[in-house]
């Protein structure tokens, strides 16, 4: 039984670290108005898959996939270079996202969410 | 050679003039004069195809095809004839009574009104000779969305409230109603064309026929089988020939020709009959006949008690139907034609005393009939020819109805039928009787007014003259009839 | 030659596109970009119609994309339903993009032309490529290019709610796209393969149910979020109505319209009918929420004083019809989701199309501003009825098409309650309809609309002829209803 729950806890410890960040960054996003906040909640959600996908690649005991002598067990390769397309995406959405923030304080002098739609509201 | 008759050319032609009109909105006599062209022509066009008819073919044409198993198509067929002559007809009278009711109050828009009034008819059209119910729908709701700006013609705050109500009802019904019973239908019977003796037969249980006949009656918004029959009324704010357009020409028509249609195409008579599932229908029917006389005579606004009179009248046609048999169904398709002219004719009449006298009220036409006798006696002739007194059209279809009743076996309804008739008499005859033989209420003559413009004239004139001539014709139309749907 | 470059279609339709939008960074000037731009677009167009002319007749095209075959490279895989869903994506393009330069003239700084064309060009070529592309994390990474091209395009609208539109749509939209993403990552670890095809063989032997169910379940919330089903529809709104007029037709006609096909393939071509359906009852779950969609948006579209939010909200209602003829799961229904895909990305194309000519005169959308404007713009306004006849479903227009199947697919299931609430949510959208009709054809002018005039003719042909296509595919269905049938069929039979 102990057993058990030990491998359930520590055994897929990179899934606890998986959930625990998506669940940080999906509430950064909803409960702050800030959005600059929103924008690094929605970084660290991002984040926290990239690192399913990498440890989703991972063979254990395996090695870079690059054929060398005596090596015969190597991680799958393939996770990682769909991450490295997925982290660009990220990183284009941050910008997009950055780059409207810096927009929204210029129309509205605020970046916090309902001070804005209090503006629009108020006119 | 069935398939060579260009049936689209219904379609065509008022599309046509239509456009044609629109056109010429500038020059308002070439205008007016292409509206005439148009409804001449429509109607030689139809008058063409009565051979067809009388030679006992049925030819038919798809426009195209919808979707697989599911064409638009017209199909000529008798009950179709008799809707289209009517309708084109009456659309001739009609375009003449509104160039000089229109001319004469300086209406605005007139372009407007008449390229919407040729739609209407292309609209009606399609509805005679549609030769399934999808094609059938397809133009009911051409002519609800085409008559809305003929109601809301005036575009002031009642005239847009008479109007929504026109087409909040109308819509509701069809697209609620009877749109879920052309497609309920379609899976039931995985057909929806017209046949003879029904599509539906065996393929239902009764009380699913019992729910489809009511989707289909009560989705008919225009048949105006109470209680949907609110919108009559409310479209009294348009301008009069647009009343005579509704109540006689088209959209009320176009009613309770579907529901025939639909009573003897889709369920067929016999199926009709054989499972009792109309005995509902004459009673819905026969309340409104009733109940519509009783509102329309307490109506002082003639347009209204006339609106009223036509609830009531058109409720006739829909028993016809609901009978279900050859008689009932002789019956109620005359009554299409008879009713159409004697109603046109009181619009016409009620048209022309707004027109030259501005007078709305029945109370205020008192008198009247030394100012305007030929108005008057036109609209003597209309009433008698409602009542169904002969030597009028009116008391042709009365007397078949009250056959098929009798031969149905439901003496209720005949003793329906003659109430219905006291109650033609109380609430139409006075009007007349008093713009003759009394005084206005102040004791003065009736003065500052003559008779209407000669174009109204003309019409009201020769649709009462239609009454009568009907009345010789009836014989003729029986015989169009009966070939088909006698026993 | 010929052959050769008919061989390489599939990849053009996608290459085309994204090549042309740095191009149009180069070429800069505004007198260059935009009939640059329309010409790539309607190149894309014509290679599309050809692709559906070859789907139709030699089946399935299947490409390898640098020779990688399967199911170890990209696949291109172009069936009816793709080529279908590329047809009008690439047109309703061609079409709008032809009609921009007045609009965006007076709406977007003219400095800013270049790069509207270079990020129109961009979500063009997500969207298509979402369409094409047999890989599912091809799948994510186009559906990314397009949905960042369109927060940008959608900033671009000239009001400051612009701004915050956008930027809600980014947070919304990439929380859609990482659980999409999170979904192709669990089943990748499954399966050990991103090729649909290949996956959905796969899927079938793998045991662990669990782990299909939360990718399941990860990919249908995401996907929801993109398309907008209620109630994660919050984001469409305000995107739609500040965005620029050409942006709100060019977005509302397709973007959501590739995410309800994104849901047709994972649902039916990857998991299956069985599992998806039969198993999980994705049916049960999806039906109420259409029929909520439908009733919930429509009434929320009746209260609008802004004529774009109403098409909006409109938007989010016609979604659920779509959604709802994919949840009866039967060859009808799916033919009904199906055909509404087209026939509403016409109709919702075409009004925006026409809202555009308004905002282009009168310089707003308000319904109190459009008072009387029939008779200053009778075209634009008889275009926008006509669209609006198609909303409400009223026969001759597509958009009773639609409804006639989705009725028949009801009433096919004995669903005689689904078919009369299709029809009373009909009732709701004449309600929304008419007030627009009603105040722009019979009430009196307002001051702006005393003032309008009729909209150019570079604007409104292109709007007629959107419009006019309602009519000729609500009369005519072999191209529309014929197409969505096999295409139907043929996702039902799953992947061969």
């Amino acid at each position: 039984m102990t057993e058990t729950v030990l491998d359930t806890v520590l055994g897929l410890y990179n899934y606890w670290v998986v959930i625990f960040l998506m669940m940080t960054g999906f509430y950064i996003v909803i409960a702050r108005g800030n959005l600059i906040k929103k924008v690094i909640g929605l970084n660290i959600f991002q984040a926290s898959v990239f690192l399913f996908y990498i440890t989703v690649g991972k063979v254990s005991g395996g090695t870079a996939p690059i054929t060398a002598e005596g090596l015969e067990v190597y991680s799958n390769p393939l996770p990682s270079v769909l991450i490295l397309t997925a982290i660009v995406v990220g990183v284009a959405t941050t910008s997009v996202a950055l780059s409207l923030v810096v927009r929204i304080r210029e129309a509205y002098e605020t970046i916090e969410e309902d001070e804005i739609y209090a503006q629009d509201e108020a006119r | 050679m069935s398939g060579l008759v260009p049936l689209y050319l219904a379609l065509v032609i008022p599309l046509a003039g239509a456009v044609l009109i629109a056109a010429l909105g500038r020059w308002p006599n070439a205008r007016e004069a292409a509206t005439l062209a148009t409804g001449v022509a429509l109607f030689a066009f139809v008058v063409s195809l009565l051979e067809h008819v009388l030679a006992g073919a049925n030819p038919g044409v798809v426009l195209v095809w919808l979707l697989p198993n599911l064409p638009l198509v017209l199909r000529l067929e008798p009950l179709g004839m008799i809707f289209a002559l009517v309708a084109s007809s009456l659309w001739i009278v009609t375009s003449l009574y509104s160039i000089g009711y229109m001319r004469a109050h300086g209406e605005a828009h007139q372009t407007r009104f008449y390229v919407c009034f040729a739609v209407s008819i292309c609209a009606a059209m399609g509805v005679a000779l549609a030769g399934n119910m999808l094609t059938l729908f397809l133009f009911y709701e051409v002519l609800t969305l085409s008559t809305y700006p003929l109601v809301s013609h005036h575009g002031t705050p009642k005239a847009m409230k008479g109007a929504r109500t026109y087409l909040g009802v109308l819509v509701t019904t069809s697209v609620g109603f009877l749109l879920l019973a052309v497609a309920w239908t379609y899976a039931l019977a995985g057909t929806l064309d017209f046949r003879a003796g029904g599509i539906l037969a065996g393929r239902a249980s009764d009380s699913v026929l019992l729910v489809l006949l009511a989707l289909y009656v009560f989705g008919t918004g225009k048949a105006a089988v109470m209680p949907f029959h609110r919108w009559l009324p409310a479209a009294m704010v348009a301008p009069t020939p647009v009343s005579a357009l509704l109540h006689a020409v088209a959209v009320v028509k176009a009613g309770v020709f579907t529901v025939m249609k639909v009573a003897v195409y889709i369920f067929g008579p016999d199926l009709l009959a054989s499972t009792g599932i109309n005995t509902w229908l004459m009673y819905a029917a026969g309340f409104t006949v009733i109940a519509g006389s009783l509102v329309a005579m307490a109506q002082d606004n003639l347009k209204r008690r006339l609106a009223y009179s036509t609830v009531s009248q058109l409720s006739y046609i829909v028993l016809g139907a609901a009978l279900a048999n050859t008689w009932g169904i002789v019956g109620g398709s005359m009554h299409i034609a008879m009713h159409a002219f004697g109603k046109i004719t009181l619009f016409f009449c009620a048209g022309a005393i707004y027109v030259a006298a501005h007078k709305t009220e029945i109370s205020d036409m008192r008198g009247l009939g030394r100012a305007m006798p030929v108005t008057m006696i036109a609209f003597l002739v209309g009433a008698l020819s409602v009542i169904g007194v002969p030597p009028l059209g009116g008391s042709w279809s009365k007397w078949y109805l009250a056959l098929g009743a009798l031969d149905a076996g439901q003496i209720l309804f005949v003793a329906v039928l003659m109430i219905s008739s006291l109650l033609n008499i109380a609430y139409l005859i006075p009007i007349p009787i008093r713009a003759f033989f009394s005084k206005p209420a102040d004791g003065s003559e009736p003065a500052g007014f003559r008779e209407a413009p000669a174009f109204c004239l003309a019409a009201l004139s020769f649709t009462a003259l239609g009454c009568v001539v009907l009345f010789f014709l009836a014989d003729d139309v029986y015989r169009l009839l009966v070939p088909w749907f006698g026993a | 030659m010929m052959e050769a470059i008919q061989a390489q279609l599939p990849v053009l339709q996608v290459v085309i596109p994204l090549l042309a939008a740095p191009v149009c960074i180069i070429l800069r000037r505004r007198s260059l970009v935009l009939p640059f731009s329309a010409g790539v677009c309607w190149l894309t167009f014509l290679i599309s119609v050809f692709l559906l002319g070859e789907v139709l007749e030699a089946g399935v095209i299947s490409y390898a994309l640098g020779g990688w075959a399967a199911p170890w490279g990209i696949e291109y895989r172009v069936d009816a339903l793709a080529a279908f869903v590329l047809l009008f994506v690439s047109g309703i393009a061609a079409l709008v993009l032809t009609y921009a330069p007045r609009s965006l003239t007076d709406e977007v700084p003219a400095s800013r032309h270049y790069l509207f064309c270079t990020l129109y060009l961009l979500c063009l070529t997500g969207l298509l490529g979402i369409a094409i592309t047999g890989d599912l994390f091809n799948v994510f990474v186009f559906l990314e290019i397009s949905a960042l091209s369109s927060y940008a395009l959608i900033a671009l609208g000239g009001r400051r709610q612009a701004l915050p539109a956008a930027f809600q749509y980014l947070v919304m939209g990439t929380i859609g796209a990482t659980f999409i993403l999170i979904g192709i990552g669990l089943m990748y670890q499954m399966t050990g393969t991103l090729n649909m095809a290949d996956m959905a063989g796969r899927l079938a032997a793998v045991d662990g149910v669990r782990t299909a169910l939360v990718a399941f379940g990860f990919l249908t919330v995401g996907i929801a979020l993109k398309m907008a089903l209620f109630p994660l529809h919050v984001w469409l709104p305000n995107a739609y109505a500040y965005a620029p007029s050409v942006v709100s037709a060019f977005i509302a006609a397709t973007a959501t319209k590739v995410s309800v096909y994104i849901l047709l393939r994972f649902m039916f071509s990857v998991f299956g009918l069985e599992f998806s359906f039969e198993q999980l009852g994705l049916g049960r779950a999806l039906m109420p929420l259409a029929l909520a969609g439908i009733f919930v948006a429509s009434a929320a579209a009746i209260f609008q004083r802004n004529v774009k939010r109403m098409l909006a909200y409109s938007s989010v209602a016609q979604i659920g019809y779509m959604v709802l003829g994919i949840s009866f799961a039967t060859a009808t229904g799916l033919t009904g989701g199906i055909v509404h895909l087209f026939n509403h990305a016409l109709i919702k194309g075409g009004l925006f199309m026409a809202m555009g000519c308004v905002m282009l005169r009168l310089h707003s959308v308000d319904l109190d501003d459009m008072a009387g404007i029939g008779r200053a713009m009778p075209w634009t306004m008889a275009a926008w009825a006509l669209g609006g006849l198609g909303l409400i479903g009223v026969p001759a227009t597509a958009g009773f098409v639609s409804k006639w199947i989705l009725l028949e697919a009801a009433l096919e299931r004995d669903g005689v309650l689904i078919a009369i609430l299709v029809l009373l949510s009909s009732l709701l959208a004449l309600a929304y309809v008419w007030r627009v009709v009603e105040t722009a054809f019979f009430h009196e002018p307002s001051e702006r609309a005393r003032e309008a005039r009729e909209a150019p003719l570079s604007m409104l042909i292109p709007t007629w002829v959107l419009l006019g296509a309602t009519v000729f595919f609500g009369l005519y269905t072999d191209y529309s209803a014929g197409i969505a049938r096999q295409a139907a069929e043929a996702v039902l039979r799953g992947m061969p």
